[in-house]
């Protein structure tokens, strides 16, 4: 090709890889040590016994096996799994309402945008602590309101075994619909209008529309929040530490709390390796029925 | 989509209200939070509930400064978040350079490295990362707050997507010009990515300071805390003086509602943008 004329095309091209590595390296760098390394060295943390006290001794799969035995991540993962299935599902759907009331161009949209974003934006931690002086089962705003209006038994809300894990799962909600909502927002007005417009000519109204039309051009956007916010939400972390300290004995405890306490308060790194590498698996596992349903269920315009 | 409709039916007003009621409780909390601040520690356990004191303690206020060097944990969480914004705007851009305006060998493969970490859990990462910066001598130090965060998958994604929209005959006539790369960059792409640069600065320093997990972790001496990491030792030292606890939950979020409030555009159309390219 470049018979005549242009030998410097190569050595062009050379320079041109030599400045793409440079402006990489910095990513590179930070990437290797603080991502790439780490993640294998977790795998390998996982195969060991480790107090960070004393050398590691190799475990093999004493970590694994011992995770599976142990009642209380079996609980954890139970735990774990009802916050999921309740938060998600929760949070998509108030989420979605809200977006579809605000695309019909309501007045005030923009504030009411805003409002209903700003858990989101709100420190988890702050957050978790006013909803736990809301959810205090003696003093606390909705106890009071809830016997001001006649109610005799109470719930001990963050003391209960019972009721802990919703409230959790209550201020999730609120912190999370926001931003599903932000989300299906962008997908609604991201489908076109001349659909509507040929809908409308064929008499589709209201409800009729929201069905056939407006829910299966929304579904890419829908599949992309529900797998994020599955993924997150195997994560939570933060309202479970402000709210309940896992307790009331174990009944609020997830997979991130039992990967903290079994690391940092228990200083068993190798357990607690061993858990992460459960909450990779299961996250990558998500990740891949994502990329497989995707096509399936999916509708694109 | 219906700007075109005159008049608003009573659906429109019944949604309206749905989501008037809506945004009361999603905003109950906020008021609730501030009401608590202001009052006397003994008042708050009255029943019925109080919303405006009638005795307020704005001096709650002062008094969570002289309890806990909260003072310092705000001036620690600035120094943080802010430096983590900006390296993450230097290194994220410069990646997001080569990966949207050079070719090289990797490309493609590289990204996708890239990529995948945005599927790695950051826990699983927590435990090597701890080791290794406690053997780094770095517990109770600003580069261990720092430097882990100073990459991210997401900003180089976000940013290479958007400098992807770039009109290639801009940086080809910059070439004829006689830029080099870095002139380019700096000169040329960097002032076109502004929107993106924009969004991943607001979105870094939100999560940033109300990061909660590495810091509890990473830090011990009071004086290195941020401040979630006091807020939640404040919880464990005074866990019934309510008042003080609101106090410090009122001052850790408010400057995130003024960040937001400057920036709520850009911060959505960043999640927003990440959603559609992941696609």
């Amino acid at each position: 090709m470049s018979v005549s004329g242009k030998p410097s095309l190569g050595s062009q091209a050379r320079r041109e890889e030599g400045v793409a590595w440079l402006f990489l390296a910095p990513s590179l760098v930070l990437f290797a040590v603080f991502t790439g390394l780490p993640v294998i060295s977790a795998f390998f943390i996982s195969f060991t016994h480790w107090d960070l006290f004393n050398p590691p001794r190799l475990a093999l799969f004493d970590n694994y096996i011992a995770l599976w035995n142990d009642p209380i991540f079996r609980q954890v993962l139970g735990n774990t799994g009802y916050y999921v299935a309740l938060a998600v599902p929760l949070q998509m759907l108030l989420g979605l309402l809200c977006a579809l009331g605000l695309n019909r161009g309501v007045p005030g949209q923009g504030v009411f945008r805003v409002i209903y974003f700003l858990p989101v934006v709100t420190s988890t931690v702050a957050a978790g602590l006013v909803w736990a002086w809301l959810f205090n089962s003696n003093f606390g705003l909705i106890n009071m309101g809830l016997s001001l209006l006649g109610a005799s038994e109470l719930p001990k809300w963050l003391v209960s075994s019972r009721w802990a894990m919703p409230a959790v799962i209550a201020v999730s909600v609120w912190q999370g619909l926001g931003y599903a909502m932000v989300l299906f927002l962008a997908g609604l007005q991201n489908i076109r209008r001349d659909v509507y417009e040929a809908a409308a000519i064929d008499g589709a109204t209201g409800l009729t529309r929201l069905w056939y039309i407006t829910l299966p051009l929304l579904s890419p956007m829908t599949f992309f929040v529900l797998i994020i916010s599955i993924i997150g939400s195997f994560q939570v972390f933060e309202l479970v530490y402000v709210m309940t300290k896992a307790g009331p004995s174990n009944a609020t405890n997830t997979l991130v709390f039992f990967i903290y306490q079994n690391g940092f308060m228990f200083y068993q790194m190798g357990i607690a390796s061993a858990a992460a590498m459960v909450l990779f698996l299961i996250v990558l596992a998500l990740t891949l029925v994502q990329y497989r349903l995707q096509n399936r269920w999916v509708h694109y315009e | 989509m219906n700007s075109a409709r005159s008049t608003p039916t009573a659906v429109d007003w019944l949604i309206f209200l749905l989501l008037l009621a809506g945004a009361l409780l999603m905003c109950g909390p906020f008021i609730w939070m501030i009401s608590t601040s202001l009052k006397p520690s003994a008042e708050v356990f009255r029943f019925p509930p109080t919303l405006l004191s009638a005795d307020p303690q704005p001096g709650n206020y002062a008094r969570i400064f002289s309890t806990i060097p909260f003072g310092q944990a705000i001036g620690n969480s600035v120094i943080v978040a802010t430096s983590v914004t900006l390296l993450q705007l230097v290194v994220c851009s410069m990646a997001a350079y080569a990966f949207a305006c050079l070719r090289f060998r990797g490309r493609e493969v590289l990204f996708l490295i890239y990529l995948a970490a945005l599927m790695v859990p950051s826990q699983v990462t927590l435990i090597p990362n701890f080791i290794l910066i406690r053997n780094l001598g770095w517990i109770d130090t600003y580069q261990g707050l720092i430097l882990p965060y100073a990459f991210s998958s997401f900003g180089t994604f976000l940013l290479r997507q958007y400098m992807k929209t770039i009109p290639a005959e801009l940086i080809e006539a910059a070439r004829i010009d006689g830029a080099n790369h870095l002139q380019i960059y700096a000169g040329v792409v960097l002032p076109l990515s502004l929107p993106a640069l924009g969004a991943l600065a607001i979105f870094t320093f939100v999560a940033q300071w109300n990061n909660f997990l590495w810091p509890l972790i990473t830090t011990s001496k009071p004086s290195m805390q941020v401040t979630t990491v006091a807020l939640a030792s404040l919880q464990g030292q005074f866990n019934t003086d309510w008042p003080l606890l609101m106090t410090g939950s009122v001052l850790a979020i408010v400057p995130m509602l003024i960040v937001f409030a400057l920036g709520n555009r850009s911060f959505i159309s960043g999640i927003t943008t990440g959603s559609f390219g992941g696609r």
